[in-house]
């Protein structure tokens, strides 16, 4: 295994196929054939040569092109199981995954559960094609473009008769190259802007190498996406928090290491109008009853001009307002916060009266806000209301009759009252939730009667930073200048040569041949020169 | 064949970069879902809370003791169950270890209420932006963190402890060696 020495001197790395300077072929296969393979110039594919170490043979399998077809193939029949069902990310998130998709969707639910392809584009394996992908997609195309760009750097102007007589489009006639022939054909290759070279008679025309290149750029692009998408699980670069926020709430905004605070002025839901939007809607009105025309939050963003440790109070300013809608988010520093969901009607305040219960007669109304209670609330001349105790999710008494409470969230409130009035001095006991009141400690003269609810609405805020995209963006860009580069443009080569009372032409292009032959025509007439001819069509 | 060895140095340096990228990968994308949770051995999150007596708690003012950081709700059942105990050890490892009680989110009023009810006189603040129970990336309540002299974290108990031996063994680890 060495070096191949061609007759015209010029050594080749191993496993060339055609000389990279005067083109004669060197193997016997390539000697034989009609046409010579021009694909990579007959260079030598790098991993075509050796194949000893483990290091060679893992360079081979990724460097096949059939290879990473494969690949592509596997990736896309994977990508195409993940979408039989919804992702484990698309169910409902109060249902374990482990139940939820045996319930729905039965055995074939529980199969496709066990098979792991409810969270697919999660899996090991699935990232492992991609990385495969990407692997593929490197060694392939350094086991191309180094060969390919070290052949046509070394190719010689006056090319061996045998290289030209095995192109596609050739001529050869007895006789002599007409004197002035050459300058003329020159003039008009360099005003169609062919590079020209002339050596010893010979002469080589060639224009838009770099259209060649065109495939190779196009993967590095393809592989800065990949980078950039990699890039994305790297810490701080991409956040994707969700935030529940309540109207008349200020919270931290998640991901931003307490640094920014986010108040919710007021969340709108907005319907069409029957009569009053656009006649289209009305149609879908009629169908389904209502059509939303507006999800809206009304926010603040204020920056923690401390931001001290968590849990210390913040001193804010205000840095701007803005109205967040579906598709138009507020934009600050980096991060974009989107409207994503919202719930409507949540316990605020509740509104109560004492009453007493003879007369009916009221002595002052008691709002307990569910978030922000008062041990008491001074209602004048003598009458008070003593709150004992909050149970914000009331679920029923313990065995010492204490009541208790389930949760924090107020979606059952119940309050334990003291009723003091000149007439009670010493308080009475009453136990009020909406609409119900008990008397645990005997019965009682007064009451607090339930008069009303305020609710406010909860909106629930994306927060989103990706500095990925600036890298997916370039990785797109440089992938799309390879697709242009490689389409747009043809690598053209015409040969000239004279050589023992014999002209030669020979024309070669990576695509398009009626345009090369259309040029050549113009580039030979009104010379003596043989046109050559498409012998593929033969 | 001092060129066939270069080729195989750079085949090899090309395959390390790109398996080296590959696990990089794959390592930060299985890992995602665990990662920032605390664990023991890592250092304790500082934070600042302030308590119902208005007296500012910041964690690392407590290094050179063991802290028990408790993270509570007054709707929580095993929470109530686990005060008593905690009350009883405060007094005993007084200047020891000390109970800093992190109630989330929960109002004023009900905190008191509850501190009164179950005579709590260790230090309990609200964390009302849930700020600190995110630092530590607390989910079920309750949850302790044993926190050590040094500031790391010694152990991490989610759910109540009901026994006041459990709880006794844990001032135990953290009390700092003298």
């Amino acid at each position: 295994m060495g070096k191949v020495k061609c007759e015209c001197g010029h050594v080749n790395p191993n496993g060339t196929i055609l000389c990279e300077s005067c083109g004669r072929a060197l193997t016997e296969k390539a000697k034989n054939e009609t046409f010579v393979d021009m694909r990579y110039e007959g260079s030598a594919r790098r991993s075509q040569t050796y194949n000893k170490t483990i290091i060679d043979k893992v360079w081979n399998f990724f460097s096949s092109v059939k290879v990473g077809i494969w690949i592509i193939v596997c990736i896309l029949v994977a990508a195409s199981f993940g979408t039989i069902l919804p992702q484990e990310f698309y169910i409902p998130s109060n249902m374990p995954a482990e139940t939820y998709y045996e319930d729905v969707y039965g055995t074939f639910g529980k199969l496709y559960y066990t098979i792991g392809f409810h969270d697919l584009y999660n899996s090991v394996w699935f990232s492992a094609l991609i990385a495969a992908l990407g692997v593929s997609l490197v060694i392939a195309s350094l086991d191309r473009v180094v060969p390919l760009y070290r052949a046509l750097k070394n190719q010689r102007v006056d090319r061996h008769e045998s290289f030209m007589k095995k192109q596609r489009l050739f001529a050869e006639q007895k006789g002599t190259i007409q004197p002035g022939d050459l300058e003329k054909i020159r003039a008009v290759l360099v005003n169609k802007r062919y590079k020209v070279k002339e050596k010893n008679g010979a002469l080589l025309a060639e224009k838009n190498r770099f259209t060649r290149w065109g495939p190779y750029v196009n993967h590095v692009g393809l592989i800065i996406f990949l980078l950039g998408a990699m890039l994305r699980s790297v810490q701080g670069l991409y956040i994707d928090e969700l935030l529940w926020i309540r109207e008349g709430e200020t919270l931290q905004v998640p991901g931003t290491d307490g640094e920014y605070y986010i108040k919710n002025e007021g969340f709108t839901l907005e319907n069409y109008q029957a009569g009053e939007d656009p006649e289209v809607f009305n149609e879908a009105i009629n169908r389904v009853g209502t059509v939303a025309k507006n999800y809206q939050t009304d926010a603040v963003l204020y920056r923690d001009e401390k931001n001290e440790l968590p849990g210390a109070k913040p001193e804010l300013t205000e840095l701007k307002k803005d109205d967040i809608r579906v598709n138009q988010p507020m934009k600050f520093d980096q991060f974009a916060v989107y409207q994503t969901s919202y719930r409507q009607g949540e316990m605020k305040a509740m509104h109560f009266a004492l009453t007493n219960k003879k007369t009916g007669r009221e002595y002052g109304k008691v709002v307990i806000d569910l978030f922000e209670q008062q041990k008491l609330y001074d209602l004048g001349n003598g009458y008070k209301v003593e709150l004992l105790g909050y149970y914000p999710d009331f679920d029923g008494f313990t065995e010492e009759g204490e009541p208790t409470s389930k949760s924090p969230l107020p979606n059952n409130p119940a309050f334990l009252f003291n009723m003091i009035t000149p007439e009670t001095p010493a308080g009475e006991v009453s136990f009020a939730q909406i609409q119900n009141t008990m008397e645990p400690l005997g019965e009682t003269k007064y009451k607090m009667s339930f008069k009303n609810l305020e609710t406010r609405d909860v909106s629930a805020l994306t927060i989103r930073k990706d500095l990925t995209l600036p890298i997916l963006a370039l990785g797109g860009i440089i992938f799309m200048i390879g697709v242009i580069q490689g389409s747009y443009w043809n690598h053209r080569r015409i040969w000239i040569r004279e050589k023992e009372g014999q002209i030669y032409v020979a024309g070669h292009t990576n695509k398009n041949w009626h345009g090369l032959k259309r040029e050549i025509q113009l580039v030979l007439a009104g010379t003596a020169i043989p046109e050559p001819i498409d012998r593929q069509k033969e | 064949m001092n060129k066939k060895k270069k080729r195989l140095y750079m085949r090899s340096a090309i395959l390390a970069v790109l398996a080296g990228l590959v696990i990089y990968a794959l390592y930060t994308n299985l890992t995602r879902e665990t990662r920032g949770n605390l664990e023991a051995g890592d250092k304790a999150p500082d934070f600042l809370l302030t308590d119902l007596n208005g007296e500012k708690h910041r964690l690392s003012d407590y290094e050179g003791k063991g802290v028990f950081l408790n993270f509570w709700g007054t709707w929580c059942e095993p929470c109530k169950k686990e005060m008593p105990h905690m009350e009883k050890l405060a007094q005993e490892y007084n200047g020891e270890v000390e109970i800093l009680a992190v109630n989330v989110g929960e109002s004023q009023f009900q905190v008191s209420n509850f501190a009164d009810q179950y005579g709590l006189t260790f230090p309990i603040a609200i964390d009302s932006g849930k700020e600190v129970m995110d630092a530590y990336g607390v989910d079920p309540l309750p949850t302790t963190f044993m926190i050590k002299p040094d500031g790391t974290i010694d152990q991490i108990v989610i759910g109540g402890l009901i026994q006041e031996q459990q709880v006794r063994e844990l001032f135990e680890r953290v009390k700092p060696s003298s």
